[in-house]
């Protein structure tokens, strides 16, 4: 086995770092005004913020054709927004509105956004990964040309489809990149506590799944690892599997003030917030603090017409609690009086 | 026409649906065997292991593919093996395949068919001879099919296969042999919430799927004699379930017996009953009828699991104290 943790140190284009910086900027927007808006209780349920994580959405994403797929999980948002979500539509359907990605029937764990090749976050833990197994194996059988790549955490790697459709990804021969987000917390419980042996990548690899190892809060190196491995599972490699070491900088949930972690040590990580990373990163390579700042607020009024847009929108015509459903079976809409 | 058998019927629909539609695959284990009850016999060699795909035993991971394999624009036939291995993959087919469509605002769709041989056959046990039809009738989303006849299994895997929501398919382990007359024509569909009548009579609705409906028959010919006409309608399609059929037949006969294999408690026939009860408690002359086995796991020896089936002579002797025969 090479040894796959230690990538080339890689040499990144200004521009390209530029546009992950870009991507992972308005991810954090669009989260600081989603966790906002749930303080404040006008989005509803459960927000899982990505916060801290934002490198490994970017890094992969921007891989990926418009075509390719990929599943995500209930701390999703990242991802979407990284495949090409339109921010709007995802704070249309996190205040449960219409217009929103799934007309408001979803919410924030639910988003999904086909036409960009985002198959659905998903409220239970794993469930994500036998489904983009399937789509994958739903390409192949259609003979399309797509990889699929399946965003997890830490806390799904002990259930069992996780090794499951592993096993199948490699049995079949399938285009999909795993990808682990290690931010080292299974909700309020430190993975580590919870997971026996040497962890997921060994896992992966007992089942014949090349893994690697990046650091998830280096949006060029993952950029540049994923670079990599995604041409080659297209040109019909097998499934890989990428572990992406990085933190959740908030609580598991927006309402989580996670006083179950090392306070110090946490507070340390925001010095490894890929955002700031990235940062100085680009004023290395010669990017003005104006320049900088422009990305920012850019991505920050974005957000803020979002954010106003959904507020003011309609919320759903009530029929559509029932439609959907299924063609035959489903209840029927009566006006209320 | 043709005389086949329920397996035989079944296997015809795959066969005529996979040459149909190219997007029509079927998974599983044991698939490339022809499948444990040898339904999928032949189709490996007509098809090619890529669309008769054997899997490994990961039953969510069967189910979960299966959605995401539907979600991208192919239509999987979901081969369980048995009724009670499905439930390995209960979160796949009931948080997932059941709430895509409706939890993605449409965006969606999930066509798959289910397959769950089910119920008691040949001293099976407690894990093998399962009847859970009455869980996914629960479940939004879901269209729950169990047919009786070898024509309506043709008929009916037909339909499912082209529906483009998921189907729970429901086919009894105890039919597979059963002979009856099957339309060759490619074509033969039957359609998905539509009952049969399986037999006329004046004095008593019975209402009941699956094998129950050859019970159900036997015990109207029994009945018969004894100068009770039972009417019997096999149900076909749990969910959405025939109303119209059962409630013109109780409007005649003025009463309802409600019979399944299935665990009386909480039974599909409590449903049937309710509904019957609320829109028709003012034509019943008399107290609407259940029958269903015992909440009791099922056991392996023989007497002890005969103890659990619906008999012929039961349902005549209940028909007679309904119709105070
Ligand atoms: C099957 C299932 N069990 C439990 C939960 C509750 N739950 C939601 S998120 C979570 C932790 C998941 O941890 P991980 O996979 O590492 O993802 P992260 O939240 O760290 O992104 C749990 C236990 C669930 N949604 N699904
Ligand atoms: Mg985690």
């Amino acid at each position: 086995m090479p040894n796959n943790n230690a990538h080339p140190k890689h040499n990144i284009d200004r521009d390209r770092l530029v546009d992950l910086y870009r991507t992972m900027r308005r991810i954090r927007a669009f989260e600081e005004a989603a966790e906002k808006a749930s303080l404040s209780g006008q989005v509803g349920g459960a927000v899982h913020l990505s916060i801290g994580q934002e490198a490994v959405a970017a890094g992969v994403c921007a891989n990926l054709r418009k075509t390719d797929q990929i599943t995500t999980t209930h701390r999703g948002h990242g991802h979407c927004i990284a495949k090409g979500t339109d921010p709007g539509a995802m704070m249309l359907e996190l205040f449960g509105k219409e217009g929103g990605t799934c007309g408001g029937k979803g919410g924030s764990m639910h988003i999904a956004d086909f036409k960009v090749g985002m198959l659905g976050a998903n409220g239970v833990v794993a469930a994500g990964i036998p489904i983009a197994v399937g789509a994958a194996h739903g390409a192949k059988l259609l003979g399309e040309d797509r990889v699929v790549v399946c965003f997890f955490g830490d806390g799904a790697i002990n259930r069992g489809p996780f090794m499951e459709g592993l096993n199948w990804a490699a049995v079949f021969k399938l285009p999909v990149l795993f990808v682990c987000e290690h931010n080292g917390f299974a909700s309020t419980t430190h993975s580590d506590a919870v997971t026996a042996g040497p962890g997921a990548n060994a896992r992966a690899e007992s089942l014949g799944v090349e893994a690697f190892t990046v650091d998830g809060n280096d949006v060029a190196a993952v950029d540049s690892m994923v670079g990599d491995l995604i041409p080659r599972i297209r040109g019909g490699s097998g499934p890989k599997f990428l572990s992406a070491h990085t933190y959740r900088l908030k609580g598991h949930t927006s309402v989580d003030p996670a006083h179950y972690r090392d306070q110090e040590y946490a507070a340390a990580q925001w010095e490894q917030d890929p955002l700031r990373r990235a940062t100085a990163e680009l004023r290395r390579l010669g990017l003005s603090k104006e320049q900088l700042a422009s990305i920012d607020n850019e991505a920050d009024a974005e957000m803020a017409v979002v954010t106003d847009a959904a507020e003011a929108a309609a919320p759903p015509a009530l029929e559509q609690a029932f439609a959907d459903i299924q063609d035959i079976g489903a209840p029927v809409w009566r006006e209320q009086s | 026409m043709s005389t086949i058998s329920y397996q035989e019927a079944a296997l015809q629909a795959v066969a005529e649906e996979m040459r149909r539609d190219r997007r029509v695959w079927a998974l599983g284990e044991d698939l490339g065997r022809g499948g444990v009850f040898g339904q999928y016999g032949g189709l490996l060699e007509e098809f090619g292991p890529e669309r008769i795909a054997d899997t490994p035993i990961s039953e969510a991971t069967i189910m979960g593919a299966s959605v995401g394999a539907a979600l991208v624009g192919t239509r999987p036939i979901v081969e369980m093996r048995f009724a009670d291995f499905a439930l390995c993959a209960v979160d796949e087919m009931v948080n997932q395949a059941a709430k895509a469509r409706f939890m993605f605002g449409g965006q969606a769709r999930v066509p798959m068919v289910i397959r769950q041989p089910s119920g008691m056959w040949r001293s099976s046990a407690a894990q093998h001879s399962q009847s859970l039809e009455a869980w996914y009738a629960h479940i939004p989303g879901l269209i729950v099919v169990a047919p009786y006849t070898p024509a309506d299994n043709k008929g009916l895997l037909k339909t499912a296969i082209r529906c483009d929501d998921p189907v729970i398919y429901i086919e009894h382990k105890d039919n597979w042999a059963l002979q009856g007359e099957v339309p060759d024509d490619a074509d033969y569909l039957v359609p998905l919430g539509a009952a049969r009548l399986a037999r006329t009579g004046d004095d008593l609705t019975l209402v009941t799927w699956s094998k129950m409906v050859g019970v159900a028959e036997q015990a109207a010919e029994l009945a018969a004699e004894q100068g009770i006409g039972i009417e019997v309608i096999d149900l076909r399609t749990l969910w959405p379930w025939d109303q119209e059929m059962v409630f013109a037949s109780v409007a005649k006969t003025k009463r309802l017996m409600v019979v399944h294999e299935a665990v009386q408690a909480g039974g599909f026939g409590a449903e049937i009953a309710a509904t019957v009860a609320e829109h028709m408690a003012h034509v019943l002359t008399a107290p609407i009828c259940r029958m269903g086995a015992p909440r009791a796991p099922i056991s392996y020896a023989k007497p002890l699991e005969d103890l659990l089936r619906i008999t012929p002579e039961q349902i005549v002797a209940t028909a007679a104290r309904q119709t105070g025969v």
